[in-house]
């Protein structure tokens, strides 16, 4: 253990390639957690366990871009909460209007679709009308609805309601846009709403059509707003498809990439201070061990061989069973398992600082034991500790991972490890839905291979004899 | 021989010095909810005694004189079982500890074993041989490959196998081992259907069928096991043969004119044998913990699925006996490691 400077070791880091792409790895590691923190919104995160938050996204439905690798067209899902706002008012009326503007460029009809709205009304029920727009111009009403009456004078109240495809009247009324406009007799118990509306023009429609119409769509609703404090407080449209997303959802409806994304800092954090904090109890336990000597070492490294031998699974099982499992107790026990193996190490090495000549010359000097402990021998472990540091947090990423696998994980929160656990027992891997079972585990992957190059590259700018082998 | 004696009673005793810790760590861990979980058993099945016997019931006029008596009861019946006692009393610690040591963990809540016994005992004591199975068959894989493909890289150092050996250990210890299984399933049960899925045979144990339809179960698990364990082996054996290759007596093989192979095959693995030998025993217990999770994956009907369904339903007298088990099978094969150690390398006696 010669003389180090932060200078020379990173001269030294450069020089190896796979360190380097782990740093690149690691800083890939970190933008993505900033972007998680910042474009994710909390809310979603904490409603990850809550069904009812999850209910406008399809069930199982693969990556947006598993339409390239399949070679199918399959139709987004899609969640459109932005529509372009206008007002107009006529006498005592004010009509709200909320244009939704997509492209619709697949080779499948949408499974159904969904507008949602939530309006505020005291006295006159307001009116909803829904209709769409299509590529090729024809303008077809969908549904035409009031809002339950209230009595006059009543103190102006929240109401949501929704417009599902599959209302009765709805098929009707397109039944009754496609004779008129286009001539085409459907009946209208044998077609869906999403076929008459996205079909092809021409005599084919009346059997359900031939193909997607493509191109851009609108569909507009305009609310009839009667009363002085009425409103139009949100709407939003669901277009249902069979892929979404980044990263696909689960059988419970949830739009993986929330879980996915924010697993990367809960990963991370994890994975860093379980590993500081259990290399650094380990090397203080060394090196007050190796240098006061003695009986006191005899005690402490007896202690350490049992702590070694403990098995380090079934422990993390019994501790997260009774104690309780939230993160920073999941981190704690880590902990308690992980400076073990740095104790040994750290006092054989303090063994060899303490016979060089300067220690002997602090000693005579009469520099107190604590003194010398931690501003003579602690910092010349530094660069080990950060090798070992480096190696540490795969270690306690993938037991994290493992002990949220077998279901022990933080309830409050979505990490990988959980989000596997999920796959696992919905059968995720027999049943195909390979999206559920690849992103979380690759990402676990490249967190610790990060990582594990990392402290690679450091191990061998410290120990220079390395190399050559 | 005296010299290997004494290391042996030294290790057995600090076998014994370990597992009495762990044992007292288990129950100092599980205790007061263990307590809660009993007391809370025999409030139940008291008061549904009691109210079942309506001629008992009877004699009560006020229903709190029936409350009363209810209570009374329910503390005599965990006066008897001593848990008036705090788990941590020294009489019950020793009770406990005492039982745990003799394999007496006494009956689980919910899990029953294939005959239908819900003695802890026998349940671990049927699903051992399992695991045993795949993972002792999953090692002997693991160190014959990184055996024969660690030595061929020593051979050519800095060779292209030699590098794709490092990069493989790296990014095969980057993976959670049971995560592969789960791409396993799903590359090779669901796309390709070469495996079955689930790795317990669909025919009872008693059929004559059932050792080849094990073995047929046992395919896909083994094989991702042997393969994700290989790498970070072959490394290993890598790096203590290429040490030994730099010796003396190996530069004067050379110089005697032996062929490469032999030296390398014949006398550098026969040097290196020792610590191999040590770390299989040691790489057995160490791979036990994430192997556990493994089996969950391929349902292997071995200790680790047990453990995973024990955790799903709280199965705490299980749990107890599980973890016992394993933190026993964990100790023996170090404890095999080290007294191999001391066979085959004198030195070590001393220390």
């Amino acid at each position: 253990m010669s003389a180090w400077s932060p200078r020379s070791l990173w001269a030294e880091y450069k020089r190896c390639k796979v360190g380097l792409a782990g740093l690149a790895l690691f800083a890939m590691l970190l933008a993505l957690s900033v972007i998680a923190i910042a474009s994710v919104p909390l809310d979603s995160y904490r409603q990850w366990n809550n069904p009812s938050h999850w209910t406008e996204y399809p069930r199982a439905a693969p990556p947006a871009w598993a339409n390239y690798v399949t070679g199918l067209k399959l139709p987004e899902h899609m969640v459109l909460r932005n529509p372009t706002v206008r007002q107009s008012a006529a006498g005592w009326v004010r009509v709200v209007t909320h244009t939704y503007y997509f492209s619709f460029l697949y080779e499948a009809f949408p499974d159904d679709f969904l507008f949602k709205f939530s309006l505020i009304y005291g006295g006159s029920p307001p009116l909803v009308e829904l209709s769409a727009e299509r590529p090729d111009g024809l303008r077809m009403l969908l549904a035409r609805i009031a809002a339950p009456p209230r009595p006059e004078g009543s103190e102006a109240r929240a109401y949501n309601s929704a417009i599902f495809s599959t209302d009765v009247s709805l098929k009707v009324n397109l039944a009754n846009c496609l004779a008129d406009r286009v001539g085409v007799i459907v009946s209208p118990d044998g077609i869906s709403p999403e076929r008459m509306i996205f079909a092809k023009e021409g005599p084919s429609m009346a059997e359900g059509g031939t193909g997607v119409l493509k191109g851009d769509y609108a569909f507009q609703a305009r609310f009839f707003l009667f009363g002085e404090g009425d409103d139009v407080l949100s709407s939003r449209l669901v277009i249902g498809g069979k892929v979404f997303g980044p990263f696909g959802t689960d059988d419970l409806r949830r739009d993986l990439s929330v879980g996915i994304l924010w697993g990367t800092p809960i990963a991370l954090s994890i994975g860093v201070s379980v590993a500081i904090l259990s290399v650094s109890i380990g090397i203080a336990y060394g090196v007050i061990s190796g240098y006061c000597g003695g009986r006191l070492d005899e005690l402490m490294m007896r202690l350490n061989d049992v702590a070694y031998a403990i098995p380090a699974l079934p422990f993390l099982i019994l501790l997260a069973l009774s104690l309780g499992r939230s993160l920073l107790y999941m981190m704690a026990y880590l902990v308690l398992f992980g400076w073990v193996g740095v104790a040994k190490v750290a006092r054989s090495v303090a063994l060899q600082i303490k016979a060089a000549p300067y220690i002997e010359a602090v000693e005579l000097l009469g520099a107190p034991s604590r003194r010398i402990i931690f501003r003579h021998i602690a910092p010349q472990l530094i660069p080990y500790a950060m090798a070992n540091i480096a190696l540490s947090v795969p270690a306690a990423i993938l037991a994290e991972a493992g002990l949220s696998f077998i279901g022990l994980g933080d309830p409050t929160m979505p990490t990988w490890g959980q989000i596997l656990h999920d796959a696992q027992i919905h059968g995720a891997a027999i049943r195909g839905l390979w999206w559920w079972a690849l992103s979380p585990g690759v990402m676990l992957a490249l967190s610790s291979l990060a990582f594990v190059m990392m402290g690679y590259a450091l191990d061998r700018a410290l120990n220079p004899k390395m190399r050559g082998a | 021989m005296m010299g290997l004696m004494g290391f042996l009673i030294r290790r057995v005793l600090n076998m014994a010095a370990v597992l009495l810790v762990t044992v007292l760590l288990t129950i100092a861990i599980l205790g007061p909810s263990a307590d809660a979980i009993l007391k809370r058993a025999i409030e139940q099945e008291t008061r549904a005694e009691i109210l079942q016997n309506k001629e008992l019931v009877g004699k009560f006029k006020d229903p709190r004189e029936l409350e009363d008596y209810v209570k009374s009861q329910i503390q005599g019946k965990v006066a008897s079982m001593g848990l008036n006692d705090p788990w941590y009393s020294p009489r019950r610690l020793w009770a406990i500890a005492m039982k745990v040591m003799t394999l007496d963990f006494g009956q689980s809540y919910y899990i029953r074993g294939y005959g239908g016994s819900s003695n802890v005992k026998d349940i671990i004591l049927e699903s051992l041989p399992r695991t045993v199975l795949l993972f002792g068959t999953a090692t002997l894989l693991i160190a014959v490959l990184g055996i024969l493909v660690g030595a061929a890289a020593a051979r050519r150092a800095g060779s292209i196998l030699d590098k794709a050996v490092l990069g493989y250990a790296v990014l095969s210890n980057s993976f959670p081992l049971w995560w592969i299984g789960m791409l396993a399933i799903l590359v090779f049960s669901y796309t390709l259907r070469i495996f079955p899925a689930r790795a317990t045979p669909p025919i009872l144990p008693s059929d004559p069928a059932y050792p080849m339809a094990l073995l047929y179960h046992m395919a896909l698990p083994l094989l991702t096991i042997a393969l994700i364990g290989f790498g970070g082996w072959a490394y290993i054996v890598r790096n203590l043969v290429a040490g030994i290759l730099q010796e003396d007596f190996i530069t004067v093989a050379k110089a005697r004119g032996v062929p490469e192979r032999k030296i390398v095959y014949g006398h550098a693995l026969r040097s290196a044998a020792p610590p191999i030998v040590t770390i299989i025993a040691l790489a057995l217990s160490g791979s036990f913990g994430g192997a556990m999770i493994t089996e969950a994956v391929f349902d292997w009907p071995g200790l680790g699925r047990l453990y995973w369904e024990a955790i799903g339903l709280l199965d705490v007298p299980v749990i107890v006996g599980l973890t016992y088990v394993s933190t026993l099978i964990f100790l023996l094969s170090v404890f095999i490691a080290d007294v191999l150690y001391g066979v085959f390398d004198p030195r070590v006696r001393v220390g």
